[in-house]
């Protein structure tokens, strides 16, 4: 039995290996694109005022004097242990990024609980009325929420929902010691937002995988033997779109992670995009470094997931002939 | 003189009949009537052919024996009745509920109607379980039970591997079995062999023509092969343009029939060439074998072909046949053995022979549909090769081009169509005039009438034996059908799974005595005479006793 499966094992493994190939390029790239960057960390802490032998001298206890690829090796091997090394203001990286870290996941998980459940079954209601009055109207909004930028949309629901209406608050400024009804109530409006933000796409995407799927002769079949219009989508032609599916899930899952400093900004809300953004304002290096790492593993971690979740709900790839 | 057929069908009411049905399709944004005026009725266990060439109306009317009609289509009048009951008048969730339970449907390609998603069993007991009131346990032990009784191997595990687990003949049977699960009253059958080999097709004719008497139900059979049709229908009606041309007995139809568009429909089994004088070899093909991966394709094949010669390559898919002219093409290079054209060793990959040497080896495919780019007219399709091979410009090309559409029978006025404007006929008409551009010595043609309708495929039969005498082209005629073999061959050339099996001049290949495989192939091909297919069945049923 183990040898029909092996080809299966071999893809995964393959696909593996690709992901971790990657992550070691972006690494690479993140580190050289961010000693890049211009400025100097010791020369912005200590002044214009201070002298060459200072900033040399503090250049040389941070370790900024190396030669960048031992720099580079010291700061992967150290990021592989989970040590993401001391902050430029002395905290350890480790410390800063945590929480922030855990607020992103939080909101991220809400969000997708939320989003990605009903951007399926909106998909799949599109489908099944394709080109009739819910698919049009379906359409129509879609457009229009894929057209408006995320921070528009933020203060729109910002403006009706906490303002005129007074059902949520303006800032979702989360603290540690909150209860999680706080927080989900304080949460409420990003999460509605994102949900916004992500939905379209991975609604239209779903409808899409869902109709290629639906021209194809098995569903033809599937009505000639009687199956009731519900049942042709869900049953016969969904499980084929599997894979599609998967991989815009993947890509707008990692964009809830890596890429929401907007939303998290106009909500006040204490998340890693904003943590970034700090860092690179005040050329925390050390931060960025990691943040950027933290979001280029997210997108290839999902990404594989997709990959990976698209050979096994592919019976062609799973069962060997 | 006229058997009567009819005797082994139940007198009594009809169960199905279908009354001046007409149904439109919209083309072009208007209305035009695809079939108009059908009548027929059907019996419990009886079984009507429907034959006619594509665009006839064959499927369009099989689908409506289920209450359905595709995207696009209407009907506009006349009545479809399943006992008594009028299906276009009905609501559809009526219609659903016949439909898999009562009425079932046998696609064309299986391995395309099934999906591919699920297990054999789940979708051959869909119906069954959800609207035949059968429970899962009694579904699945007879969905075995009519694994076993259409041959399917280890029926009582069949069901739980995939569609792409099994070959297309099986897919075909399992097909049968999910049509058969309910012990519907009527079973439509579209094409069920069209797309199978012919010694396949044997097999998938006689599971299905068991199991029609086993079971007694009735049957509407669509092909568009008259051979076939005359094993497995009691009645024929034949099919043209949406009407029916003839209709009655098989017997009746096949000995003596009244129209001549009837006899038109096997002018393919009529076309004969002279059997050719020993010509000055072309190419000679040496000792090559292939692989794909770590499969061998090709093992040790040798053969010639002569100066103006037609060389018929056949065997089922999976023999091998494609790969040794897509070799002799330069598309796929051997692993050992050559090719000598002209007296000249080939290089073994286009990318290493010289123009003129593609030049003078051409290939046509099956499918003209994909071989031909959508996005270019008949104009730039064939003007390519005049400027690639001959540099040919301007007025000269524009010529050349009217020339050669003129050469393969088509208007010069068609220059400025798309493929996608063409017929199925007239695309691969547009194929031939490509590849006759480079004015070629040696043209490969894969499969390039498998397509077609009998009539449209004898017509090009004709054109190609014509351009030969012409222009003195060989052909290397790789084909599965022996109807095509015997019509326009000098030499034939039997392979199976990778080998050559017989080769020879035409009438000695294709009379006795044959090698077992050659022998094999040969007796799959239907006959026109009704009887052929019990013949068959009985013969091989000796042969296993043996």
């Amino acid at each position: 039995m183990k040898s029909a499966y092996s080809p299966i094992f071999r893809l995964i493994a393959g696909r593996l290996a690709l992901g971790i190939l990657s992550l070691v390029i972006v690494s690479l790239v993140i580190f050289l694109a961010v000693s890049m960057l211009p400025g100097d960390f010791a020369t912005a802490t200590l002044g214009r005022s201070a002298t060459p032998e200072t900033v040399a001298a503090f250049r040389e206890r941070l370790g900024l004097d190396l030669p960048w690829y031992l720099r580079y090796f010291a700061w992967l091997g150290h990021a592989i242990a989970g040590d993401f090394g001391q902050s430029f203001s002395g905290r350890p990286v480790g410390q800063i990024i945590g929480p922030r870290l855990l607020n992103t996941l939080y909101l991220a998980a809400l969000t997708a609980l939320v989003a990605v459940p009903l951007a399926v079954g909106l998909g799949i209601v599109a489908a099944l009325y394709r080109n009739r009055l819910p698919d049009r109207m379906l359409s129509a909004a879609s457009l229009a929420s894929i057209s408006v930028p995320d921070f528009f949309f933020a203060y729109v629901l910002m403006l009706l929902l906490a303002i005129n209406l007074g059902l949520f608050p303006t800032l979702a400024s989360i603290r540690p010691s909150m209860g999680w009804d706080d927080k989900l109530y304080r949460m409420a409006l990003p999460v509605l937002t994102l949900t916004l933000v992500i939905l379209a796409h991975m609604m239209r995407n779903t409808r899409a995988a869902i109709i290629s799927i639906m021209s194809r002769p098995f569903i033809e079949m599937a009505k000639l033997k009687g199956e009731s219009p519900f049942s042709i989508v869900v049953h016969h032609a969904l499980p084929n779109a599997i894979g599609p599916i998967a991989s815009v899930v993947a890509i707008n899952l990692a964009y809830l992670v890596a890429g929401v400093v907007v939303i998290e900004v106009v909500f006040v809300y204490p998340g890693i995009g904003q943590t970034m953004v700090d860092a690179v304002r005040n050329r925390d290096i050390p931060v960025i470094q990691a943040c950027a790492l933290i979001f280029s593993v997210t997108y290839i971690l999902l990404n594989m997931i997709a990959d990976i979740v698209s050979i096994v709900s592919n019976p062609r790839l799973l069962h060997a002939r | 003189m006229m058997k009567v057929e009819d005797a082994k069908v139940e007198a009594g009411p009809d169960i199905f009949s279908v009354e001046d049905l007409r149904i439109e399709a919209q083309i072009g944004g208007r209305w035009a009537e695809i079939v108009k005026g059908i009548s027929f009725q059907l019996k419990r266990g009886e079984v009507l052919g429907l034959v006619g060439e594509s665009g006839a109306g064959k499927s369009t009317i099989g689908l409506a024996a289920l209450g359905n009609v595709k995207q696009g289509c209407r009907i506009a009048g006349g009545r479809v009745s399943f006992r008594g009951q009028d299906l276009f008048a009905s609501p559809e969730n009526i219609r659903r509920k016949l439909r898999g339970t009562r009425i079932a449907y046998v696609a064309q390609s299986a391995a395309a109607s099934f999906n591919p998603a699920k297990r054999l069993m789940d979708q051959v007991t869909e119906a069954a379980v959800k609207r035949g009131g059968q429970s899962k346990a009694e579904a699945k032990r007879n969905a075995c039970r009519l694994f076993r009784a259409l041959q399917l191997p280890d029926p009582e595990i069949f069901g739980d591997r995939y569609p792409h687990q099994v070959s297309g003949g099986q897919l075909q049977r399992a097909m049968a079995a999910m049509a058969l699960i309910c012990e519907p009253d009527l079973i439509v059958f579209d094409e069920p062999t069209t797309a199978l080999d012919v010694t396949t097709q044997v097999e998938v004719l006689m599971a299905v023509r068991n199991a029609i008497e086993t079971f007694g139900v009735a049957a509407i059979y669509i092909t568009h092969d008259l051979a076939i049709v005359a094993q497995m229908a009691d009645r024929i009606a034949v099919l043209r343009y949406g009407e029916i041309v003839e209709q009655g007995p098989t017997n009746q139809i096949l000995e003596n029939p009244r129209h001549s568009y009837t006899r038109s429909l096997w002018a393919v089994r009529e076309i004969l060439t002279e059997p050719s004088q020993k010509t000055r070899t072309l190419l000679r093909v040496d000792r090559v074998s292939a692989f794909y991966g770590l499969l061998q394709v090709l093992d040790d094949v040798s053969l010639e072909i002569g100066r103006a010669e037609t060389v018929a390559l056949v065997g089922e898919s999976g023999s091998g046949k494609s790969t040794l002219g897509r070799l002799i093409a330069g598309l796929k290079e051997p692993e050992s053995g050559s090719v000598t054209f002209d007296g000249v060793s080939c290089p073994p990959s286009v990318s290493t022979r010289s123009k003129e040497l593609l030049r003078r080896i051409q290939i046509i495919y099956q499918s003209a549909d994909t071989a031909l780019n959508p996005r270019h007219t008949v104009r730039k399709i064939i003007g390519r090769p005049l400027s690639f091979y001959h540099g040919a410009t301007g007025e000269n090309r524009e010529a050349r081009i009217g020339e050669l559409l003129k050469l393969v029978e088509l208007d010069p006025a068609f220059a400025d169509r798309l493929p996608g404007q063409l017929s199925g006929g007239q695309r691969q008409r547009v194929a031939i005039a490509r590849a006759l551009a480079a004015n070629p010595e040696l043209i490969v043609c894969d499969e390039i009438t498998s397509a077609l309708d009998q009539i449209v495929q004898a017509d090009i039969l004709k054109m190609l034996v014509s351009l030969q005498e012409k222009l003195g082209i060989s052909y290397l005629f790789i084909t599965h059908d022996i109807a095509t073999v015997k019509a326009i061959a000098n030499h034939v050339v039997v392979m199976h799974r990778g080998q050559i099996v017989e080769q020879g001049p035409k009438a000695d290949v294709l009379s006795p005595p044959h090698p077992e495989y050659t022998q094999l192939l040969l007796s799959s091909v239907p006959e026109m005479t009704s009887g052929w297919l019990d013949k068959v069945i009985s013969d091989r049923r000796k042969l296993a006793a043996a």
